[in-house]
């Protein structure tokens, strides 16, 4: 199964396996990552599971469709390029050793 | 609230979940127990009428943490229990089977329960609410027989099941007292929209009918009839007509309650050890029209639970969240921003030739604007709830109206 890598604002880093078609966010809960709320529970509306995808593994993601875009908008830290909310982002085995960022605070 | 304190958390549903963690997010160190009455770990309701209904998601997937998180921030969990008597001058909770924790602090998130429809049948098999992920794994497997639905409620829940139903191939008609759908919350506009919607995937609509009895010739459901003589054919009937706060424990404790029970700004009972947050809790509420409201939203449950910890961590803040509110039915997604009724001016704001449908409705009163109403167009939601929860100055009818008008212009950076 693949193994998303995340790293906090301090640098610590925690690699988490997530099976194929859960969420970024789902796996972050399941595994204990801190720095990810996800207090909508994966709708894209709360905002609070935001991460910042290391950049040159921003090509492998879908697209930001319109919800996730507009929650974007909201996020309690500050928007980047690289910016996604990880409940829009779908496990796959391509994204395998995909490295996220977690922002400071979520809300 | 100090490291020897506890704090007992009756209710573990979004609110009381919240609660505990947020209680240790912010370093509290005493003694958390947080008693839910389902043997689950607690989860998360929205899906159970949504994605948790299609099929489209597992049942371990709806809960907010797994058990370790429990074991790991030293949050005691009393599964398949219940607070069953509150003795205030003792600072004692007495559970269902007997055993008593004493509290520094008790944080009732109690919820509310389902609105039983108080006419004759509706004890008959096939006739069924939601509630819980029990409710939703019994109403899972009656969709996969398909058949007759009729649907008495045309609010969130009897609507999001109604879309459920309909996609998975089910003659669905749904009953409503009011002149159209969700009534209580939305405007006529946005009503209206819903409605089209809902018609054309292939929804019947009664209007102004409530049901008068449910009948069957054996044990199960048959029919709804309704009190103007109409009979709906039924192999499952949904009820969704709202709930009732669950406040017996505190009344009987005492406390002050009524469609709710009633708190202050900081969200404390009048007892200065008791607070009450998310559905069962009226609350004064700087958006609501009212002064007081009893909020029914995953909004309301996590931002209340947020200022309880606060106020027991030693940082108390009045309780001053903007309400937003979220629906999906089929393929519309329902977002409110802020408290838009009473409404007594609307300013509709639909797609432009070329941009993806959707519309939303800017909702005034007095001539200030008091929330929005979108469907699909949750860039207007987002902005809407940053527009509004900071307060300053918004925008006129007038200026809405414009066809120059850009939401985003409004926020300030």
């Amino acid at each position: 199964m693949p193994n998303v890598i995340f790293v906090n604002s301090k640098g610590s880093r925690k690699s988490v396996t997530i099976e194929t078609g859960t969420s970024v966010m789902a796996g972050a809960v399941e595994n204990g990552v801190d720095g990810i709320v996800g207090e909508c529970g994966g709708n894209a509306i709360c905002g609070t599971c935001h991460v910042y995808v290391n950049p040159d593994q921003l090509s492998l993601l879908e697209p930001i469709a319109d919800d996730e875009g507009a929650t974007l908008e909201i996020v309690a830290a500050e928007r980047r390029s690289n910016s996604r909310l990880s409940c829009q982002i779908a496990m796959k085995p391509e994204l395998d050793g995909l490295i996220v960022e977690t922002p400071e605070y979520q809300i | 609230m100090t490291r020897a304190s506890t704090v007992v958390i009756a209710g573990a549903g979004q609110a009381g979940f919240q609660a505990a963690a947020s209680l240790r997010e912010r370093g509290f160190e005493g003694r958390v127990v947080l008693v839910g009455d389902e043997p689950t770990l607690p989860y998360q309701h929205p899906p159970l009428s949504k994605t948790y209904l299609m099929g489209k998601m597992e049942r371990a997937a709806l809960r907010f943490r797994p058990e370790a998180f429990f074991v790991d921030h030293d949050i005691e969990y009393r599964a398949g229990s219940r607070i069953e008597k509150i003795d205030r001058s003792a600072k004692q909770v007495g559970l269902q089977g007997g055993e008593v924790i004493g509290y520094d602090h008790l944080i009732l998130a109690l919820g509310a329960r389902n609105r039983p429809l108080p006419v004759p049948g509706f004890e008959l098999d096939g006739v069924v609410q939601l509630r819980t992920v029990d409710d939703a794994d019994a109403l899972r497997g009656c969709l996969d027989k398909g058949g007759r639905i009729v649907v008495i409620g045309a609010g969130f829940i009897g609507l999001e099941f109604a879309s459920v139903a309909a996609e998975r191939g089910a003659d669905v008609t749904v009953i409503e007292a009011a002149d159209r759908p969700m009534a209580r919350v939305l405007s006529k506009e946005m009503s209206e929209y819903f409605r089209a919607a809902h018609e054309a995937n292939g929804i019947r609509f009664v209007f102004g009918a409530t049901a008068a009895k449910l009948t069957g010739g054996g044990p199960r459901v048959e029919a709804v009839e309704a009190g103007d003589g109409q009979r709906f054919p039924a192999d499952l009937v949904l009820v969704g007509i709202g709930v009732i706060p669950n406040t017996e424990i505190a009344a009987q404790a005492g406390l002050a309650t009524g469609n709710g029970i009633i708190v202050n700004e900081h969200l404390t009972t009048d007892d200065p050890s008791i607070s009450a947050i998310g559905d069962c809790a009226l609350h004064p509420n700087p958006y609501a029209a009212s002064g007081m409201i009893r909020l029914e939203s995953v909004q309301g449950a996590v931002d209340q639970a947020r200022c309880v910890a606060d106020c027991l961590t030693g940082h108390p803040a009045p309780y001053q969240s903007l309400p937003w509110f979220w629906s999906e039915q089929g393929a519309l997604k329902l977002q409110i921003a802020g408290l838009t009724q009473p409404h007594d001016q609307i300013v509709v704001r639909k797609a432009a030739q070329g941009e993806k449908e959707g519309m939303s409705v800017f909702c005034f009163r007095s001539g200030r604007l008091i929330g929005v109403e979108s469907v699909n167009r949750p860039l207007d939601h987002v902005l809407a709830r940053k527009l509004l929860a900071a307060g300053g100055e918004t925008p006129t009818p007038e200026q809405v109206a414009s066809p120059e008008f850009e939401l985003k212009s409004w926020i300030k950076a």
